[in-house]
């Protein structure tokens, strides 16, 4: 079970504990958004979690020193999530390289594609960051073993033809063709499974064909919730996070 | 300029410093884009996963119609009985004598039906849409000429119609909100960012991420990810190779000295530009809006930004030191986008193209000038070529003659620039 959380929401004092609810919760990995202002492959839950980063002032160094705390007591894999351009405008070998400092196992850039991946490959690898791309519904079988080999850490197949938070629930026929082929076609990696899961029953159905899933939209409404009450303590509101977690959790079959 | 880490990203861009000397580009050799849409380092396809094969349909779609005879015949037939071209090449007599100057010429895009150059494009667009077998048609929109051009074509074409909208362009521009409405396309608020064309096209962006099987995504503008550079551009080609017949029988030379046109996305100036690319005594120049000034709030993206990547493309880009694209402002809703066309970027970087601006108060008195002049009232867009014209004019000669790209008219600005008149 993967989780995401984006960077400095809801602001960058909770970000740290927040991940480590997660971890008390049963995260087996964790993915860290670095907000940007115009996220295309996003819906609203994680549009508006970017956009209240951005608005507390959120920059790219603070992703490094969360990552860099969350590392003094955690040894769960975290991979960064964001789009090209401000990874560009950072420098990408400095990019690498400060994530690779903090602590950082891996990348995933929704807006960089196989095709202009070359932007980033070379200096990922020198400094031992996997670099996770993503398949679809349409993608071919050639394209999803070419993605395989490209590709390190996992592989991350997008449930839907559409953005984060997508409804799933009436998809679900059509997803156990698509994911048994992609099952088929992604040999080298794990594949893990996201984008609309928002509940144990769905993430319990998608794991019979994947490795894992990846959970984001829905905590980020959750903690949007949480935070959105007044009448909660900071303590009551990271124990609702866990449990959250702790839900979302497959039993074992 | 950090993205130079990489051979493939763009020199490091001194910010814009006078007016290079123009270069020629061999039009034999001039082959931009490449098969995966680069004009030099610019371009590509910077996009989620899912629209890979969309795009990858959609490039192999458009290079069979613009080869076939069917398409060729069914393009020209409807830019002819329905667009209204061929559009008329103007000689601007008063407008000349006014500004003392060169011998002006107006390409009058105000004149193809729905009041703007966009229509060459959706027409292109629609045709191919219709051959690919879409259903839905989605669009995004700045000032609302190409969201009117697109729901235009819809309503010929009966498919269905939805246009994304900034919700402050929505305010700026209703009568085009109304127009899109009354042609029976539905019309969505963009409500995220700053409410402008940046965010029209995110928005515009995820629907087509959901709906990748039935809908077919007709882009404004010379923007987004390949194919639609090229495509858009292709589309809009019309403009110079009218221009260049209609001035060879005018003034016995296909080519003028100079070619000006406003840049938002950049379309009717590359439609206008392309076809001179290859001739080097043509000066090409752009326009972009300085809105309140280059120190304040503007939209001149090749003239103050640096290289990034918006909208699926690597183009100029107005963006902070962090990565975060920035609001662009002009008081000319349809040049208020913080990017601009990958091709533009090429071309600035090769000097062959040189980019002016003009503020919101330039292009408002220009808008007076040349209705009071010509009897034709522009867009505001196309105020910004008419202002920096107005700027360059005296330093040319009686002898020198100047085609300008008349982009739009501008009934749709005058609740604007009323609004300005109190406001001043």
């Amino acid at each position: 079970m993967g989780l995401f959380l984006t960077n400095g929401f809801p602001d960058l004092d909770a970000t740290v504990p927040l991940l480590h609810a997660l971890v008390a919760g049963g995260a087996d990995f964790l993915e860290l958004g670095m907000p940007f202002s115009d996220p295309l492959a996003e819906g609203l839950p994680i549009q508006r979690s970017s956009a209240r980063a951005l608005a507390g002032g959120v920059q790219m160094d603070d992703a490094f020193r969360t990552a860099h705390a969350f590392r003094q007591t955690s040894d769960i894999p975290l991979v960064l999530m964001g789009y090209i351009n401000p990874i560009l405008q950072y420098g990408v070998s400095n990019f690498c390289a400060a994530a690779h400092s903090s602590g950082v196992d891996g990348l995933i850039i929704p807006d960089l594609p196989p095709e202009e991946a070359g932007l980033i490959t070379a200096s990922a690898k020198a400094h031992h960051l996997d670099t996770i791309f993503l398949v679809a519904p349409n993608t071919t079988r050639e394209r999803m073993q070419m993605i395989d080999r490209l590709s390190s850490g996992f592989v991350y197949a997008v449930s839907v033809t559409g953005i984060t938070g997508a409804a799933l629930a009436h998809r679900m026929a059509a997803l156990e063709p698509y994911l048994a082929r992609v099952r088929t076609a992604i040999r080298r990696n794990p594949l893990l499974v996201g984008f609309g899961i928002k509940t144990q029953r769905d993430a319990q159905w998608l794991c019979r064909h994947t490795d894992g899933f990846i959970v984001g939209s829905a905590l980020v409404d959750v903690i949007e919730g949480l935070w959105n009450d007044p009448s909660l303590s900071m303590h009551r509101r990271l124990h609702a996070v866990q449990r959250f977690a702790q839900d979302l959790y497959p039993s074992k079959e | 300029m950090s993205v130079s880490h990489h051979a493939k990203t763009p020199k490091a861009m001194s910010k814009a410093s006078g007016a290079p000397a123009p270069q020629p580009v061999n039009a034999a050799s001039y082959a931009a884009p490449d098969d995966r849409g680069r004009f030099g380092a610019y371009g590509g396809a910077f996009v989620p996963e899912v629209l890979i094969p969309e795009l990858d349909a959609l490039t192999r779609a458009f290079r069979a119609a613009w080869d076939s005879e069917s398409f060729q015949r069914d393009y020209r037939q409807i830019l002819c009985d329905y667009v209204g071209r061929p559009t008329p090449l103007t000689f601007a007599d008063r407008l000349s004598r006014a500004l003392g100057g060169p011998r002006i010429y107006l390409k009058r895009e105000d004149l193809c039906h729905t009041g703007a150059h966009k229509i060459n494009n959706t027409v292109g667009q629609i045709l191919l849409a219709r051959r690919m077998g879409k259903t839905r048609i989605i669009a995004e929109t700045g000032a609302g000429q190409h969201g009117v051009a697109t729901a235009t074509v819809a309503a010929k074409f009966a498919l269905e119609c939805i246009v994304y909208m900034g919700a402050e362009d929505m305010q700026r521009q209703r009568l085009n909100v109304e127009r899109m409405r009354m042609l029976g396309a539905e019309v969505r608020p963009a409500i995220s960012g700053s409410q402008t064309l940046k965010d029209a096209t995110n928005e515009a962006i995820r629907d087509w991420v959901s709906h990748p099987h039935n809908t077919f995504y007709i882009i404004g503008s010379v923007v987004g990810p390949h194919p639609y550079p090229m495509m858009v551009r292709t589309f809009q080609e019309v403009i110079g190779k009218e221009a260049r017949a209609q001035l060879l029988q005018y003034e016995g030379r296909a080519c003028p000295d100079v070619a000006i046109a406003c840049v938002g996305g950049g379309s009717n100036a590359m439609g206008l530009f392309y076809s001179f690319l290859g001739d080097a005594r043509v000066r090409l120049i752009g326009v972009e809006a300085a809105g309140e000034g280059l120190d304040s709030r503007h939209a001149a993206t090749l003239s103050c930004g640096t290289p990034g990547v918006l909208h699926g493309a690597l183009s100029y880009l107005l963006q902070d030191g962090q990565g975060q694209v920035m609001s662009a402002h002009s008081i000319s809703a349809g040049l208020d986008y913080p990017g601009v066309g990958p091709e533009h970027a090429y071309l600035k970087d090769l000097h062959r193209i040189t980019y002016e601006v003009a503020s919101d108060e330039e292009a408002l008195h220009a808008v007076r000038l040349l209705s009071q002049t010509e009897g034709i009232i522009p867009a505001l867009e196309t105020a910004h070529a008419v202002a920096a014209l107005a700027r360059m004019a005296p330093k040319m000669t009686a002898s020198d003659v100047v085609v300008l790209c008349c982009s739009g008219r501008g009934d749709k600005d005058m609740t604007t620039i009323m609004g300005a008149d109190v406001a001043a």
